[in-house]
């Protein structure tokens, strides 16, 4: 393998895994936050104990997901320095920015709120979980902004004199419309994690406590906790749903070739049909893709909201894209970037199927927010059915495994190219910049293949240990009581709130 | 002032943050396999990590907010620094990933083995940055070769040249003594004595140290005369380290270290401007102009930046108010975390394993 090679397997093993805990993270703190907040509106000690249980499982989430996203920072410069010669001055902005707006406050709050809860008062410390809610999505928006930018190049211009992207407006890049789209797709996505996982784990845990005679505790403090992950399921369902048909809409006209490359379709078409079925042979090109369960005019609907519409297949984008290119190069004497091979489309297998993976897994928290909607409709009833127990378990790494795929279908489907070049109406000529052409040129194969050694082992034991932290932490329950820590409440039982000689009532 | 230079000095400005900040984070989770006393290992231990628990996150962000910073104004800078630092970096990286989450995971487990390996993390994940951001911003400094398209070409063990080594100790030993220092003035009892001590002999290794790698750099890489105040700065401040670490006077100490490592980014910033990052031959030079981006990205950074970073100090600044109290072994509540084995009492781990806590708690 080349260095090329080599670095695109290291971004995407440690960019999926990172985001395997960065969802969690997104969607459990603000579910947190409205616990706690439940707490102290009602007082009742019920949210004050499904604050610390989950607010563990966030916790141990947590480090792993800032500790695997110093990488991501880092890996630009290290294994992708000519695309940061390229596009920095347009693409380092959004990062920056995300560091000294967001990792700054969620940093700092985070810090304050598991070390604050016997030092600050009441309101304070709930702020303090809700900035750190408010950081991590802030954060998932400039992120985003910068990714959106590769695939949807906007507020920048071509510089022919030092060959690079330039940016000319920072307010297009933070409203490109494809930020706009990913980012309540990607939020609403991570609320459907974090709804489920809730959910999941509190309805394992209420049918457990049902059958084991507990039926008060599964009431009073599993039963809330799977209405309120039921909510930010069907929120986030919904939300998901919504912004990713707005996604397709807006991807069908800036990367037709993904699209096209997800349906599989290789001819352009009137009325282009939805597969649900094909299969391809082991060229994995157009000539071997045959279509076996298909729905007629859907794809064509999905892309415009007209079954009739025609839709540009591989094939005629490809000849499209090497025209268009080559004239651009020609006509301003800049050095040709490709050559007759080039592909301009990405792997259709792995665009086909990532798609439909991440749609499927997508709608399996259906099935428990389904079960859970006609099991506990009445108010107050529990259920003992074991399935449902089961159900709930297996629901919660579904929007995980939808979230993976979702990735690796918009990074993958972006491919060859790292800076997709739009057509019409919205592209910049000449900012677009092959991936082969993105990655660092003085970094040996040799010294990628250690790192990403290094990464893949280090990331398989932490991997584990999180797996393991998480299980035992979910498995544990909910406490059978909770102390309130507030200062408030130990100047009520006649202690002194500054009291120097108290133990901490939570230390590392 | 150019917008360069406003970034240049930014730049520094963050760097600072950085050092003076998880430099203390560094220097008390290297001495964790140093300070300790057996017998009570496992409470000192707690102390000398809960010192600095609520802060190390919010202090490892200058680091981010430093390397987006460089992106974002100076990506030249970014890529070839980046690219031609490879190695030192993926090192780097493997010791904050460990670092971030033994802090976190530490408690979890009510286990002697499994906070053993936690505390190695600790100490692997602080020694191994401590040494390699002084090898690397003595290189910086020094100059590394670079090709015309500002490529580095010279190699991962032409980075390993005497000066950057020495480099290498100095943030080391000046780490060790700023997270000493750190840790007396934030616990009590006989953990801030040990600290007091440790910070009494290692201050005046590293007053020679740092004071020989400085008058080096200024000598040999240094192109203008008044880096040399910074050079004073940094010595008279580390004389004051030494004179009010022996006198037991903490803060004036911790306030000392701090003024130091400032003088040093002074001088290495110092010296290297207007370059950003020197070439052997000087016409391939990155410099503030050929490295930076352009004018509209830097104004835009420029208002960001000039809005948010007071905010972000009034806030950080905030959270060593509140948890401005001494720590001592008496504030470290029994061990709170499960174990594996479900079967198994936690608090009966922590008794067993004979370093559990005085307070038995549930």
């Amino acid at each position: 393998m080349d260095a090329l090679d080599l670095a695109r397997w290291q971004f995407g093993i440690t960019t999926v895994y990172h985001f395997i805990f960065v969802p969690l993270t997104i969607g459990l703190s603000p579910l947190v936050a409205i616990m706690q907040t439940l707490w102290y509106r009602t007082g009742n000690e019920r949210w004050l104990r499904l604050t610390k249980f989950f607010g563990k499982l966030l916790l141990i989430n947590f480090a792993i997901g800032v500790a695997t996203g110093i990488v991501q920072e880092f890996q630009f410069g290290m294994a992708w320095s000519e695309y940061s010669r390229f596009v920095g001055d347009v693409f380092g902005a959004p990062l920056a920015m995300e560091a000294l707006a967001a990792f700054f406050v969620e940093s700092t709050f985070l810090g304050l709120w598991i070390f604050g809860w016997d030092r600050l008062p009441k309101k304070i410390h709930l702020a303090c979980i809700w900035a750190v809610a408010l950081a991590t999505n802030l954060s998932a928006f400039f992120i985003l902004a910068a990714n959106s930018w590769m695939q949807h190049p906007v507020g920048v211009e071509y510089n022919f004199e030092t060959g690079r992207a330039e940016m000319n407006d920072i307010g297009a890049v933070l409203t490109n419309p494809t930020v706009l789209a990913a980012f309540p797709h990607t939020i609403t996505a991570a609320l459907l994690t974090a709804g489920t996982f809730v959910a999941g784990i509190a309805a394992w845990w209420m049918v457990k406590k049902v059958r084991s005679g507990d039926t008060a505790t599964a009431r009073d403090v599993y039963r809330p906790a799977v209405i309120l992950g039921l909510v930010a399921m069907l929120v986030g369902g919904a939300g998901v749903a919504v912004s990713g048909d707005q996604q397709a809409k807006l991807m069908f006209e800036q990367q037709p070739a993904k699209m096209a490359a997800a349906e599989g379709l290789c001819e352009s078409t009137d009325g282009a049909s939805f597969s649900i079925l094909a299969i391809g042979d082991l060229t994995n090109d157009c000539d071997g893709v045959r279509h076996l369960i298909e729905i007629p005019g859907l794809t064509s609907f999905l892309a415009t909201n007209d079954f009739d519409a025609p839709i540009r297949g591989v094939d005629e984008l490809q000849d499209y894209y090497a025209q268009w290119i080559r004239d651009w190069e020609e006509a301003n004497g800049v050095e040709a970037t490709f050559d007759d091979d080039t592909r301009f489309y990405p792997n259709l297998a792995i665009t086909y199927w990532s798609f439909r993976l991440m749609i499927g897994f997508g709608i399996g928290s259906a099935a428990l927010s389904l079960a859970a909607l006609w099991l506990l409709r009445k108010k107050g009833t529990v259920t003992d059915k074991q399935w449902f127990g089961t159900l709930g378990v297996a629901a919660i790494a579904t929007p995980f495994l939808a979230s993976a795929f979702g990735w690796i279908f918009t990074e993958m489907g972006r491919q060859p190219w790292v800076v997709a070049p739009n057509p019409d109406p919205s592209g910049v000529d000449g900012v677009w910049l092959l991936t082969a052409r993105g990655v660092s040129v003085v970094t040996s194969p040799a010294t990628i293949l250690i790192s990403l050694i290094g990464f893949t082992l280090l990331y398989g034991v932490l991997a584990v240990v999180w797996y393991r932290l998480m299980h035992r932490y979910a498995v544990e329950g909910v406490a059978e009581s909770e102390k309130d820590p507030s200062p408030e409440a130990r100047a009520a039982a006649g202690r002194d709130g500054s009291d120097d000689d108290s133990t901490l009532s939570f230390a590392y | 002032m150019e917008l360069t230079t406003v970034w240049f000095v930014l730049i520094a400005v963050l760097w600072t943050g950085y050092l003076v900040l998880e430099g203390f984070d560094f220097g008390v989770g290297m001495l964790l396999g140093i300070l300790p006393k057996k017998g009570d290992k496992e409470r000192e231990r707690r102390v000398m990590i809960n010192t600095i628990g609520p802060v190390w996150d919010g202090n490892e962000v200058w680091l981010l907010t430093a390397g987006g910073a460089t992106f974002a104004a100076f990506p030249e800078w970014y890529a070839t620094l980046f690219s031609g630092f490879y190695l030192p970096l993926f090192l780097i990286l493997l010791a904050l990933i460990v670092r971030v989450c033994a802090f976190e995971w530490r408690g979890k487990i009510n286990d002697a083995r499994w906070r053993a390996w936690a505390d190695r993390a600790l100490i692997f994940g602080s020694w191994l940055p401590s040494v390699l951001w002084g090898v690397a911003f003595a290189n910086i400094v020094r100059g590394v070769e670079l090709d015309a398209d500002h490529q580095y070409v010279g190699g991962f063990f032409a980075l390993l040249n005497p000066f950057a080594l020495l480099g290498g100790v100095v943030t080391t030993l000046i780490f060790l003594t700023h997270g000493a220092i750190f840790l007396a003035l934030k616990s009590d009892g006989d953990i801030r004595r040990r600290a007091g001590d440790f910070a009494a002999r290692s201050s005046v290794a590293t007053l020679v140290a740092a004071g020989a790698w400085a008058i080096w750099l200024q000598l040999a890489y240094a192109d203008a005369a008044w880096t040399w105040a910074a050079v004073a700065v940094a010595a008279v401040a580390l004389v004051l380290v030494v004179l009010a670490a022996r006198a037991r006077r903490e803060g004036q100490a911790f306030v000392a270290s701090a003024v130091a490592i400032v003088a040093a980014v002074v001088l290495i910033f110092g010296s290297l401007f207007p370059d950003v990052m020197p070439a052997f031959d000087a016409a391939n030079s990155l410099t503030v102009d050929n490295a930076a981006s352009t004018d509209y990205t830097l104004t835009v950074m420029t208002w960001v930046a000039v809005i948010l970073t007071p905010i972000v100090l009034l806030y950080q600044g905030w959270t060593y108010w509140v948890f401005r109290k001494r720590l001592t072994t008496e504030h470290i509540p029994a061990h709170t975390g499960l174990t594996f084995r479900r079967d198994e009492p936690a608090a009966v781990a922590g008794a067993s394993s004979g370093e559990g806590s005085g307070t038995i708690k549930e």
